[in-house]
Formats: structure tokens, sequence, C-alpha cells
């Protein structure tokens, strides 16, 4: 079922990628965790279809929150990024997906790995355990090219010092901040062992990106002796468009 | 369709027409899976194909890769919206694999390693319709594209072709595999546009 949404505020998170709030007024709920279809329609009656990850916690139920990082040879993201406007409409289908799902009554230690804009679903993630109350222990690894390309870094930043915390280190891959500890480069065994939780804490672990981080990611996790089916992914391939 | 979005124009193809509703055409060939990828050593693999209660068939690679096996060409439909026309592969027929079993049941659940599982109807593996498929492009097939050998039924949508195939359970009665399990839908026929459990 198609439901159609209404474009009410835009946030840039980089240069690049960019948050639309949607107001959706019969819309079910979802889980932290899943996507939506988007379809977006010309007037003469073409219409593409994409698939984008839900950003917003689960709690505020008529609006739901996308973050779109535009592609350069992508059809959808260069108009859902630069063109849409506050008071435009789509249509949206969803919630979709039941597996790459973080819920509230979890209570056991999380790990997130982010790898560029993977980072859209594991941050809804941590706002729902944010505005659940949830203490379970949340850890951050988030992979990306430079300090600008870091999205929602403020709020992290504030989430950083909360009181039950979320701790989060960056990983730069091409450029990293004077006081980085590490030089620039691909996350490897001596991040992982530093930046994750322990396996003896059986962690339950969200792996999102595009597919070589995720590959990669998911096999440095999986040595770290973390068991295989505690490991859940969410990959995007290199064609260009989300999912 | 009334709902316009002011200002998308999209981009149009004349290969649009050939693929099924709501798909876009991709050169690449993206992954997607719900876990890490297994690595399955050649020594250790077999695939085996049962009934719930009776083991029927079982190979170990070379047994396996001594049966004939056919080259196809097909195209590729995923879920996630994605196809991909003219595809290579070489496997072995799910009709060899099927073939002098005697069996009442109608359906079929394909497992891999990693556990993941998917359904489908005994027809649909039958009549040159499904391979055990170890090769794409002229080349072994990589483990995250379902290396060493994969489920490969085109006519339905991608997910239906398990990666890291390890067997079949033939069943009576349809049950869901993993994703259909999830919401998406129990037959998933691209043409028919059927994504996920509401579709019809």
């Amino acid at each position: 079922m198609w439901r159609v949404a209404t474009v009410v505020a835009l946030r840039d998170e980089t240069p690049t990628a960019r948050t639309l709030t949607l107001d959706v007024p019969d819309w079910p709920g979802h889980f932290a965790g899943q996507h939506v279809d988007v379809r977006v329609t010309a007037s003469d009656g073409y219409s593409a279809v994409r698939s984008y990850s839900i950003a917003s916690a689960p709690d505020s139920q008529a609006q739901i929150e996308l973050t779109i990082e535009q592609l350069p040879n992508g059809e959808v993201s260069p108009y859902l990024t630069q063109v849409v406007a506050p008071g435009d409409r789509l249509e949206v289908r969803g919630p979709i997906g039941g597996w790459f799902v973080w819920r509230t009554e979890q209570t056991e230690p999380v790990q997130l790995i982010a790898g560029g804009s993977g980072i859209v679903p594991l941050m809804a993630m941590i706002r729902s355990r944010a505005s659940a109350g949830n203490k379970s222990q949340f850890r951050l690894l988030y992979s990306v090219r430079e300090p600008g390309a870091i999205f929602y870094r403020d709020e992290l930043q504030t989430l950083s010092h909360d009181k039950y915390s979320v701790g989060v280190t960056y990983a730069y891959t091409r450029k990293s901040p004077k006081d980085s500890p590490r030089p620039p480069g691909r996350i490897d065994a001596a991040l992982i062992a530093n930046a994750t939780w322990p396996s003896a804490l059986t962690p339950t672990c969200y792996v999102c990106g595009p597919t070589s981080f995720v590959e990669s990611a998911t096999d440095l996790v999986s040595a770290s002796g973390i068991e295989r089916d505690k490991i859940r992914t969410e990959r995007f391939g290199s064609t260009g468009e989300r999912k | 369709m009334d709902i316009v979005s002011r200002g998308f124009s999209g981009r149009r193809s004349a290969e649009s027409a050939k693929l099924p509703p709501g798909q876009y055409l991709t050169t690449d060939f993206p992954v997607l899976s719900a876990g890490p990828t297994p690595h399955v050593p050649l020594d250790r693999w077999e695939f085996t194909i049962n009934d719930g209660n009776q083991l029927l068939r079982k190979w170990d690679w070379k047994s396996f890769r001594e049966l004939p096996s056919e080259t196809t060409t097909v195209d590729l439909h995923c879920v996630t919206r994605w196809s991909k026309l003219g595809t290579v592969w070489e496997g072995v027929s799910l009709d060899t694999l099927l073939a002098g079993i005697h069996t009442d049941a109608s359906y079929a659940m394909a497992h891999s390693y990693g556990d993941y599982t998917t359904n489908l109807p005994l027809d649909d593996l039958k009549d040159k319709k499904a391979w055990i498929a170890f090769r794409f492009d002229g080349k072994d097939l990589e483990p995250e594209h379902g290396g060493p050998a994969r489920l490969l039924v085109p006519h339905l949508y991608l997910w239906k072709s398990a990666k890291w195939a390890r067997g079949i359970t033939l069943m009576r009665q349809d049950k869901p595999g993993f994703w259909e399990g999830l919401g998406y839908h129990i037959y998933g026929d691209p043409w028919r546009e059927q994504r996920y459990s509401g579709d019809q």
C-alpha cells in the first residue's frame, strides 16, 4: 500500500547528503533499522522507486526522516537531495524489512558498525534506544572518508556524553583530523579489537555500508570471535542507489 | 496516479521496456545478504536432497562436478529493484539432481551454508527453470555471490536463488523461508511484482 508523504523539512547533513522529514498521516509505525520504498512520479506518469533507510526513531507516529546521499549517476537521489522542497509530495511504502532491526525490548550489548551513509539505519537504532530510555550498552564504529562526511555529528556528540552513553569511534579512510590517534585507513583487526565490544560480551552486531565495507567488516568481526549468527548486515551495491 | 512529484523528470531508456514493473537496469552486480559471507572449503562442501525424513541424494564437490552441466544465459531481477540482463552461468540443472526421485511433495525448501532458507514450489525447480550454478561469467563463483555454488531460479526474484547452496528439503506443505517469514512474498514473481507479503 502506497501512502502519500509530504515533505515538511529539509536538513543538510553534509554537502552531499540531506535529511527529509516526511509527514505521513497514516504511518503505521516502524522498528529501527527498517526501510521504505519511495516513489517519485513525473508529470507524464513516469515513476521511479528506490529504497531508503529510515533515520528516525519509531516514536514519532506520523513523521519519518530519511537521510539520502546524493549519488553522482543516480536517477532519484539527486532529485531528493537537491530539487525537493517543503510541501512537495512523494509516495512511500513500508516499513519494510524484519531482519536488520533493533527492538527496544532487546537488552544485550549492541555493536554498530557503519560505513559512510550506512550510518542511517544505525542512527535510527541509537535514537530509538535513547527515546525509549533503553539502557543496553551501545557502541558505534563509524568509518567515514573525512571529518566533513560525518552525518549527525552534533547529535552523536551529545549522545556520547549522555548518561547512558553511546561509545562512538570514528575511523577515517582518506583524511583524519589532527588529533586523531590513527592515520587514515580502512578498518582493521587492531581497530576492531580497540573500538568494539569483546566477543565475551556476546554483542549483537549490525553492520551497514557499501558491499566491500560490509564484507571486510564482517570478516574482521567474525575473526574476533563473534558468532556469525550474531552479525546482521545490510549492504548497498555499487549501482549508486541506496540498498 | 495523481501524486506528481514536482520537478521530477527521471530517466527513461529503451532497455526499461524489457524489465519487469518497478525495476531499473544495472550493469554491475550488487550483493545483498542478511549476514556474513560463508567461506565453504570445497573438501567440506556437500549438497543433499531429503524429504524431511530421509536422505534421498548426496554429492560431494567431486561427484557434483562430475554431473553434466549446462551454460545458461538469464536475466536477474532483485526485489530491491535492480535488474541485470543477459548474465551467463554454468551449473547443474535441478532436473539432473532430481532425476529418479519419486515424491508426493509439491514444495521445496532450499538450505544454505550460513543457515539461509527459501521456499518455492517444486515445479519451479523443474523443466529447465533452475540450476545449482558454480560459475558466473566464465569464472568460478565468488563467495560473495554465493560460491562455491548457488541455486539459480531466474524467473523468480533473486532472493529465491539461495547463495551458498547446501541442500533441498522436499515438502508436502508450503512453509516460509527466511525472507518469506520477514515480510517478503511467498512466491516472488517479478513480472507480477510480488515483492512483499501483501502483494497479489
